[in-house]
């Protein structure tokens, strides 16, 4: 235990093993009260198996976990009654409409009958669900599916909203819609603890993230911060065709601090994209196209895996 | 008492189906009885029926027929459904995200099941009695007989499910286990007829206990006397399985 009142989940060397596999192998991380923590890696990286044993679903193998202050493998219980969980996959009840959705979640909590319609009422109208209320769940788009699920996590007003890739599989309308509802969650002062495979996620909601890749935490800290320290303030894209690229020699190595050769484009992490990109016309090397940009946590994330996050 | 939840979702699912449910529970001993009690048993009735106990062909079917139903509705409600929501719909994986245990998902589904149990036990023995079966009120006891019968396979079969990967094995456990209960398990004929080894094997099937302890609540036969055995066998088979659906479902959810 930290002893302080404002870390909602403390992790040391928490460690889930699978028989001989090792998904999450001994982090350590600190969610603290009214923050937006974020899980960055690729699939497989060992989000989820820590997701689940921050909600009591999954028992921690070794190390220490404790989440608004109780010891899942004592408390599961306790715990459970102050988070709200969205998963990866969403689990609504199919056989239920959208409005007996959150008020059977609300008797799950103990939740009395009046208090969860006044608290169903309201969370239909915070996803802008209200007119659906009556409807079967099944005929909901894929975006109106996990807006209830956030809706239903919210039911019994946890301290702590645990979210796995709230948007994996939404079209980007769908998304933002998602987005804009957790960024209000966030200014109410609700925590989020959420995990993702998409850069763009993770710099919209994190205040503070973990880079996750073969069960281990390899970088921490804000999204600035991460670029700062593993990237450069701009990227040069490059493509070019096979023989061109062979033909390369490397003539690009000294245009930029850093080059990155993918299987479709090269990139040059530059300081200032457009001069490295005048360079690269000067010394005539035939590219197809060529695009500046501004650093991403996809680039901190190739720094520091060397892979990209989405193959 | 929170897995009353589980039992109460249940419920909500079933406001809209139980007008069509209800109406079934009717319908299908109507249906066997008519056919196979009234109809069959016209021309068993020209035979000679002593090894029956000293009862009517109708009579002896009626309560085994109860006790086989029970195992049937039993045996569908811990396949598809509990399949449905360990992994189709993933209803487990939601409710322990709550704060819900193991336990409560298993001792809610059996309250559920036992609601179920009940409204089909109370239904047949109304149709007993409009053929006239029962011989005294302790008929009335074949109910809570019927729902324990029918307990042990739910909670036998949930244990079977929480191991199945995917719905391919329930064809198999319909066609090798339960339809072979259901036709030797005493519910057409006695057991007795039956040669020394399958005699032997069926007495082991909770749907022989069941079926001996509920025609004998039903009919006052002289079988009667032996209730306590068949009723410390449903107990026991009942009280493991219900910890074996506990201990199997555990390790499916919880990993």
């Amino acid at each position: 235990m930290t002893g302080s009142t404002d870390v909602l989940i403390h992790a040391r060397g928490l460690t889930k093993r699978f028989g001989g596999l090792t998904a999450v192998d001994g982090v350590d991380f600190d969610v603290h009260v009214g923050e937006a923590f974020g899980f960055l890696g690729p699939n497989g990286a060992g989000k989820t198996s820590t997701m689940r044993m921050i909600s009591c679903t999954s028992p921690v193998t070794d190390g220490t976990l404790s989440v608004v202050g109780m010891d899942p493998a004592r408390d599961g219980t306790r715990i459970k009654a102050r988070l709200g969980v969205v998963p990866q996959i969403d689990n609504l009840d199919a056989e239920l409409t959208v409005l007996e959705n959150l008020l059977m979640y609300a008797r799950y909590f103990d939740i009395p009958g009046a208090e969860a319609r006044r608290r169903a009422d309201e969370l239909l109208d915070f996803v802008q669900l209200t007119e659906r209320a009556r409807d079967q769940v099944e005929p909901l788009s894929g975006g109106m599916k996990r807006r209830l699920t956030i809706a239903r996590a919210l039911i019994n007003e946890p301290d702590l909203l645990l979210l796995d890739e709230p948007t994996t599989g939404l079209d980007p309308q769908a998304r933002h819609l998602v987005w804009d509802r957790l960024y209000r969650l966030k200014s109410r002062g609700v925590t989020l603890v959420i995990t993702t495979h998409y850069m763009d996620e993770a710099e919209q909601l994190c205040d503070r993230l973990v880079v996750m890749d073969h069960a281990k935490i390899v970088a921490e800290g804000s999204p600035r911060e991460l670029i700062e320290q593993y990237s450069t303030r701009e990227v040069l894209e490059l493509r070019l065709t096979d023989t061109n690229r062979g033909s390369l020699d490397g003539r690009l190595d000294d245009l930029a601090e850093r080059v990155e050769e993918l299987p479709d484009r090269i990139l040059l992490y530059a300081e200032d994209g457009e001069q490295a990109l005048e360079q690269v016309h000067a010394r005539q090397i035939p590219i197809e196209s060529a695009l500046v940009r501004r650093s991403t946590l996809e680039d901190v994330f190739l720094r520091l895996t060397g892979r990209t996050l989405i193959e | 008492m929170t897995a009353l939840r589980v039992t109460q979702r249940n419920l909500w699912v079933y406001r809209r189906t139980w007008r069509g449910s209800v109406f079934g529970s009717f319908l299908t001993p109507l249906l066997y009885l008519g056919a196979l009690g009234v109809g069959l048993g016209s021309f068993i009735a020209a035979q000679d029926t002593s090894a029956l106990g000293g009862v009517t062909y109708l009579q002896f079917l009626g309560p085994g027929l109860l006790a086989a139903t029970c195992m049937q509705t039993a045996t569908f409600e811990a396949t598809f459904p509990i399949m449905g929501k360990i992994s189709w719909r993933r209803n487990y994986e939601a409710m322990l995200a709550a704060p819900l245990s193991v336990r409560d998902l298993v001792l809610g589904e059996m309250g559920w099941m036992t609601v179920r149990l009940t409204t089909i036990s109370i239904a047949f023995l109304v149709v007993l009695t409009l053929f006239g079966i029962p011989t005294s009120p302790l008929a009335l006891l074949g109910a809570p007989a019927a729902i324990l019968t029918g307990l042990c396979f739910f909670c036998a079969i949930m244990a079977f499910t929480a191991t199945q990967k995917n719905d391919s094995g329930f064809a198999a456990l319909f066609r090798f286990v339960i339809n072979p209960l259901f036709l030797f398990s005493g519910t057409f004929f006695p057991v007795d007829r039956l040669p020394d080894a399958l005699h032997a094997v069926a007495a082991l099937t909770p749907l022989y206990h069941g079926v001996a302890l509920i025609r004998g609540l039903v009919l006052q036969t002289p079988e009667l006397a032996n209730w306590p055995i068949h009723l410390s066998y449903l107990l026991v088979f009942g009280s493991v399985a219900a910890y074996l659906a506990y201990r199997l479902l555990f390790r499916r959810m919880v990993k």
